[in-house]
């Protein structure tokens, strides 16, 4: 995660969020072991991919899927239910 | 003219919390608290306080009503003992981590097993990481001090953590005593209703409880330790404007005959009033003994501490808890870091006594001052930890 992260003084006491719908700010793809690739060549923009996404990180494009790594966790359901097998899972070097 | 009426424990810290306009009471009863939570439901079925009595099937569920409730911005309050603050063990944490000013007494009993009703420290002990402060009263008068005290440290925007007020199962809660008591608009005056830091409010919405991963949770939890801190400054400012009210003088800690004392004795809770008996009656025949008593175990009154050993040569610190196979108990354990801390040599031994209700009695304290005098003068410990009055 590149944002500076808030320190003991300017955090809300508590572990309290303040505002409502933060989650979208905490960027949870640091998480990801194995990044999906997709050849967007070969996809045919089925969109099961994006139904089954546990994280709603597929992002639909007009032709085919692309993945949002902001969130995206790496978890290769996407991969697994490819019916052309165009998602390929990349180990993730940090 | 303050007026004085029979109280036994139990029913001083029910008057105080009378009398602390009390938004929320969320209690289970069980033995020797009962009596607390009965006259509060009795001042609420009376109309003489207009809280919120809420009656629930545990102490956790008491426990974690309370956390809510105090979320609301009410001033909450509850009580129990022994098993019940076991059951509450979980939600504890969440009340000082939620930053939940909230106030309860503790009728100090053992745990089980064997099943025993009667007092010793086993409770709170068991419970004492759990980030609360943690207050101690010798008798029913400093029982009703420390209550009033309590809500208004609890609920000071540099502490927001709750407190639990400790007394002796028993010994104290079910003991009659005389009580100088506070008329109820003193009382309103020095503890103005609550004023909330953060609530939560439907019109103003946010989260509470989320999830805090590693990249988050060591600073909330170290927000805790610095309010903890602050707990100290503002534990002194809160005595002192009670001492204006009442007369009555409070601190981290009470010392007794300590200004040229050779050896002292340590210790929480109703203990201390006996010990400073027999400190009295060892003056008379010349021999140079005090007694300490931390009022406040957490945070622990360090510099106090340090202040009143002085030059104290041998000390013997009372624990009424097991700390099965540590090395020390855990007063004596806090006071040995204490002292190592500050660089301060002094030969200590610790006392484990009183558990499940054996009596402590003034000649047990008599030969535990006598040793200590022997400690003073030898510089030799017999025992590091001894045990009072077990049979073979």
């Amino acid at each position: 995660m590149s944002e500076k992260k808030l320190g003991w003084k300017s955090l809300p006491i508590g572990g309290y969020l303040l505002e409502p719908g933060s989650a979208m700010k905490y960027k949870t793809g640091e998480w990801r072991a194995f990044r999906p690739i997709i050849d967007q060549e070969k996809c045919v923009n089925c969109l099961l991919c994006w139904i089954y996404c546990p994280d709603s990180a597929i992002i639909r494009l007009e032709k085919f899927v692309d993945v949002n790594y902001d969130y995206c966790k790496g978890c290769g359901i996407c991969a697994n239910e490819c019916p052309v097998k165009c998602i390929t899972m990349v180990e993730e070097r940090r | 003219m303050a007026k004085v009426i029979g109280l036994t424990g139990d029913e001083a810290v029910a008057y105080a919390v009378k009398q602390c306009n009390v938004d929320v009471v969320a209690a289970y009863p069980i033995t020797p608290q009962t009596i607390i939570v009965e006259k509060i439901s009795e001042y609420v079925h009376n109309g003489e306080i207009n809280a919120e009595f809420v009656c629930v099937e545990s102490e956790h569920s008491a426990m974690s009503a309370c956390v809510g409730a105090s979320l609301t911005g009410a001033r909450v309050f509850t009580a129990t003992a022994s098993q019940g603050l076991a059951l509450m063990h979980e939600i504890l944490y969440i009340a000082s981590g939620l930053r939940c000013p909230m106030v309860m007494g503790i009728a100090n009993r053992a745990l089980s097993a064997p099943i025993n009703i009667h007092a010793d420290h086993s409770d709170m002990m068991g419970s004492r990481d759990c980030g609360w402060i943690q207050i101690y009263a010798e008798n029913s008068q400093e029982a009703y001090d420390w209550v009033i005290q309590a809500f208004k440290i609890s609920e000071n925007p540099r502490v927001l953590l709750p407190v639990s007020v400790n007394l002796d199962g028993f010994i104290l809660s079910h003991s009659m005593e005389g009580v100088k008591v506070l008329e109820d608009e003193e009382v309103s005056k020095f503890l103005p209703p609550r004023k909330p830091v953060i609530t939560i409010d439907p019109t103003k919405p946010i989260t509470v409880g989320a999830l805090c991963l590693p990249d988050y949770y060591f600073e909330v939890k170290f927000q805790q330790i610095q309010a903890l801190k602050e707990a100290y400054n503002v534990i002194r400012e809160v005595n002192r404007e009670y001492e204006a009210l009442s007369g009555r003088k409070y601190g981290l800690l009470e010392t007794y005959a300590m200004e040229d004392a050779e050896a002292a004795i340590v210790c929480l809770g109703s203990t201390a009033g006996t010990a400073k008996a027999v400190a009295k009656e060892l003056r008379e025949d010349g021999k140079k003994v005090g007694v300490i008593k931390p009022w406040v175990y957490r945070p622990f009154p360090e510099e106090d501490l340090i202040r009143a050993i002085g030059d104290v040569k041998a000390l013997a610190v009372l624990d009424r808890a097991c700390s099965f196979g540590a090395p020390f108990n855990a007063l004596c354990s806090d006071i040995l870091g204490t002292l190592y801390r500050h660089g301060k040599d002094v030969n200590v031994f610790n006392c484990l006594y009183g558990l499940g209700g054996r009596d402590m009695t003034p000649s047990d304290l008599k030969s535990i001052f006598n040793e200590a005098l022997e400690v003073a003068k030898t510089g030799k410990i017999k025992e590091y930890v001894k045990v009072v009055g077990v049979r073979e």
